[in-house]
């Protein structure tokens, strides 16, 4: 228990087993990215193998397809109770970047923040992953969920670094960030008024650097993305392709990677930065989350 | 990449000397409090500027702002234009500062000074390893500093440093520095926080920051970046006694499972397979089998801090909330009545007879204040009158009571089996930190029966002539037991059969009153205890009007049985127990196995109750 990666782990584990405890609608939001990856494996820890807590994707359907493919082996593997949701109405109508029809910052919010809140609250159709047909089918389970479990990290920008391990969200979905509840001696914001929720962030204190040394302690499978295919690029944050830019590197290892991060390559760099949304309205990433994006 | 001019001595930033150590980086939280202007934000904007910590150019560039506006430069100015920054991605926040030195990565939490964001001073600081607290040389010692030492030691930070700041306004006296030492050793010691150092520094000049000053000649401590460095991680207290609250029971059945862990984190101590422990306030006893993990070989033991599970010899029917301790260790406190120093957050103040959630490690309970003992004023630690309530930041000394009794330490034995916070209105409205055990003369509850039968008004019936007439007493029948072992069945066929010879009885579906009195009642968990005294209520009123009053509850536990036996006073209970008996204490009056055939089982009933006299032979 003395080294630090030990501890991060103990605290995380802690914290998803207090929310499983405490929430009984409760799932966690897997991106497919590294972070949430992350969370499912310490999950697994936590549970002792076992994920006793719905998995929740949200689909934005410009995702790089390399991710959907991943996130239903994975789910197939381990035996997941994988979840999806999306703004189906938005899709069909092309209200989205790409399309050109509105900017990205729009398009995230309606592609991701609303999508995740209808389908957190059970309004628009949720998609079940069913073991037996190995394919999704629709879900009948309409409850809203009361405790959401999310991998953000405070080091990854600044309004996430205000935040706390157990977040409430008001009604709207909204965050109040002058207004935070107080924290102290692993007890946190687990009762709730009706209509509001909870978000749960147990990575709250890992450092990307962290996240790539548990990678590699515990050899999680990441999507290949991460790593340089040969073309001297890979990518450091994952996302939709349109708004989503490699990093010039040649690491097509974790190890390589750890060192990339450890040489200090990127020590000045935003993580977030090939993330085209958080550059928009001079502070798009702050913007978004006060209205429930991750 | 160098990123500004300034660093001194042999101190460099890692990203210039290329040699600091990045693997397996230890991180420290500190915690920087002090009283408004008394100089935190230039300690920080000194600090990161004097590791080269800040972002290229930026120390010129908000100089250059300060030249512009015509007014001086201020190191404090640097945490403002880092503000700016966050949409950009770099990782300062207005509470926390991230700065590596050669031996390890910091995180400094800025701790608003102002009284209005204590609950965020806490947040802040009950994360910290250690402390900084800044006091200006020439102001001394304010009430913020007081308030804020004081709320240091309540929260348990051991480490302790103290900044005298502005020691260039004071020119760099050392007599002003020794009387502002000696004040403040005097009142934290009242507080039992004894400061691991005191520094003479100027923010503002940069003396003693991160090379000894050339002006404090006489000073031959550490500088803030040595004594940082000095701090020493938290102490893993593996040599206490072994300390494990129950923070949940998994019995995950996929792919054939069958493992029942006991899951938690260690708080205190640690433990083996082999060991025998016991589980408390259930007083059950069992023997460690295995130390359960995912994705690692088994584990021969658990230490502090561990994040675990156990697997028992025996099989043990426990709840979360229970406590593990060793069998051999020295036992905690089980009881309902303690006192405790509380801090108060809540925007509607701390109040005598109202019920609160109260959360210590993995229990949840309700409480209620008993009496606030004496309210001590932060600033000067004085003692004020007394006080009938706690108002938002006021700090008590208080007597609780739980509903049900509770196992904890004080909080100097163990800290996380003897703090708690107390929820009001969904939100942490008060930490508290238990200081000794309070002896019961008399419960709340029972206070509360003795009183409600003082004034219990009775008509012209005596229970006697009532019972006489009906030909049986009058008796509140409980069936107990897991869910889903029959209780129901039984519990119908009884009053079915007690109807036929008897017309007064009476079985109430527990989940009636769910939809019904208990419908105001949210969140079925915590509120059991209330639950429980509005049935316990109802009973009384049941059985006073003579009825043989019969009801099932799922997994009662022994204080549940108790507060009923209580409630219905000064009539009876009888209880039965259906399946597995997970009572510890309680004596049951009958004992029946798990999905008996319910006329086999009320045959066993009447029998029983026939022994007790509630039903007379001849009557049937």
């Amino acid at each position: 228990m003395s080294d630090h990666l030990s501890k991060l782990e103990a605290q995380s584990v802690y914290i998803l087993r207090e929310a499983y405890r405490e929430f009984k609608n409760l799932c966690m939001l897997w991106s497919i990215g590294k972070d949430s990856t992350v969370l499912l494996w310490l999950a697994r820890k936590a549970f002792f193998g076992h994920v006793p807590i719905p998995l929740v994707h949200i689909d934005t359907h410009y995702k790089i397809p390399e991710m959907i493919k991943y996130r239903d082996r994975l789910a197939l593997e381990w035996n997941l109770n994988m979840v999806y949701g999306e703004n189906r109405e938005a899709l069909e109508h092309k209200l989205t970047f790409p399309d050109g029809k509105v900017d990205r910052i729009a398009c995230c919010r309606n592609l991701k923040s609303e999508a995740l809140k209808h389908t957190l609250s059970g309004g628009w159709p949720r998609y079940r992953m069913d073991h037996q047909q190995k394919k999704y089918v629709l879900d009948t389970n309409k409850e809203p969920y009361t405790g959401v479990i999310v991998g953000v990290r405070a080091d990854e920008e600044g309004s996430r670094s205000k935040e706390r391990y157990f977040s409430p969200r008001d009604i709207n979905n909204e965050w109040d960030v002058g207004d935070q509840p107080p924290e102290f001696w692993n007890q946190f914001k687990t009762d709730f008024a009706p209509g509001t929720h909870v978000r749960v962030h147990p990575l709250l204190d890992w450092t990307e650097l962290n996240i790539w040394e548990y990678i590699e302690r515990e050899n999680i499978p990441v999507v290949s993305l991460y790593f340089d295919q040969g073309k001297g690029k890979r990518y450091r944050s994952l996302g939709c392709y349109p708004c989503t830019k490699p990093v010039d590197s040649t690491a097509n290892t974790v190890k390589e990677i750890i060192a990339e991060l450890r040489r200090g390559k990127f020590a000045n760099i935003a993580e977030r930065s090939g993330r085209d949304q958080d550059k928009e309205d001079g502070g798009g990433l702050e913007t978004l989350r006060r209205d429930g994006y991750m | 990449m160098i990123r500004t001019k300034k660093t001194a001595g042999d101190w460099k930033p890692c990203a210039v000397t290329g040699i600091c150590d990045m693997t397996n980086r230890q991180r420290m939280n500190i915690v920087i409090v002090g009283h408004v202007d008394h100089g935190k934000s230039t300690v920080i904007g000194r600090l990161l500027a004097d590791t080269g910590t800040l972002p290229q150019g930026k120390l010129e560039f908000v100089r250059e702002m300060c030249r512009k506006n015509a007014k001086p430069f201020e190191y404090a100015f640097l945490l403002d234009a880092l503000k700016d920054e966050q949409a950009q991605g770099i990782t300062i926040d207005t509470a926390r500062c991230f700065f590596k030195t050669r031996k390890r990565d910091y995180i400094i939490i800025d701790a608003p000074g102002h009284i209005e964001f204590l609950k965020n001073m806490i947040t802040g600081a009950a994360r910290a390893e250690a402390a900084l607290l800044v006091i200006d040389a020439q102001e001394g010692i304010q009430e913020n500093s007081k308030r804020h030492g004081h709320l240091v030691s309540m929260l348990g930070i051991k480490q302790v440093t103290v900044l005298v700041n502005k020691m260039d306004l004071v020119a760099y006296d050392k007599n002003v520095f020794g009387s502002r030492q000696s004040a403040y050793t005097d009142f934290l010691k009242q507080l039992n926080v004894v400061p691991v150092s005191f520094i003479p520094i100027s923010a503002r000049e940069g003396e003693n920051i991160t090379v000894l000053s050339g002006r404090m000649k006489w000073y031959k401590g550490h500088t803030l970046l040595e004594q940082l460095d000095e701090f020493e991680p938290e102490k893993i207290l593996a040599d206490k006694p072994f300390r494990f609250p129950v923070q949940d029971v998994y019995k995950f059945t996929q792919n054939n499972d069958d493992r029942r862990i006991i899951a938690g984190t260690v708080a205190a101590g640690s433990i083996k397979p082999g060991e025998e422990v016991v589980f408390l306030p259930s007083r059950k006893r069992a023997v460690i089998k295995t130390v359960e993990a995912f994705n690692e070989p088994p584990k021969l033991s658990a230490h502090a801090g561990d994040a675990t599970g156990f697997t028992m010899a025996t099989q043990v029917y426990v709840r979360p909330g229970e406590l593990v301790v060793a069998a051999t260790d020295p036992a905690p406190q089980v009881g309902s009545r303690f006192k405790a120093n509380i801090f108060w957050m809540g925007r509607a103040p701390l109040i005598k007879n109202k019920v609160y959630k109260l959360k210590l490690a993995a229990t949840r309970t309700t409480v209620r204040l008993v009496e606030i003992t004496q309210t001590i004023d932060s600033s000067d630690l004085s003692i004020q009158e007394k006080k009938n309530q706690l108002d938002r930041h006021d700090v008590a000394e208080c007597v609780l009571e739980t509903a049900k009794p509770i196992v904890f330490d004080t909080a100097h034995d163990c800290e996380t089996t003897g703090r708690f916070v107390i929820i009001d209105n969904y939100e942490i409205a008060g930490g508290g930190i238990i200081l000794e055990a309070s002896s019961v003369e008399g419960s709340i509850l029972e206070e509360h029966i003795r009183q409600r039968e003082n004034i219990w008004e009775k008509g012209l019936i005596t229970s006697f002539r009532r019972s006489t007439k009906n030909g049986h007493q009058a008796k509140f029948i409980i069936f107990s037991g897991a869910v889903g072992v029959g209780k129901r069945a039984i519990a119908k066929k009884l009053e079915e059969e007690l109807f036929a010879h008897y017309s007064n009885v009476y079985y109430l579906g527990i989940a009636n009153i769910d939809r019904g009195l208990d419908a105001d009642i949210t969140g079925s968990r915590d509120n059991l205890e209330e639950r429980i005294r509005r049935l316990g209520e109802l009973a009384r009123i049941m059985t006073d009007a003579g009825l043989i009053f019969i009801t099932t509850i799922d997994n009662a536990d022994d204080y549940d049985l108790e507060a009923l036996k209580l409630l219905n006073e000064p009539n009876e209970i009888v209880v039965i127990n259906v399946g597995e008996n997970e009572l510890s204490h309680f004596q049951v009056d009958l004992a029946l196995p798990a999905s008996v055939d319910p006329s086999r089982a009320v045959e066993q009933v009447i029998k029983m109750l026939k022994s007790k006299e509630v039903i007379l032979e001849y009557y049937l």
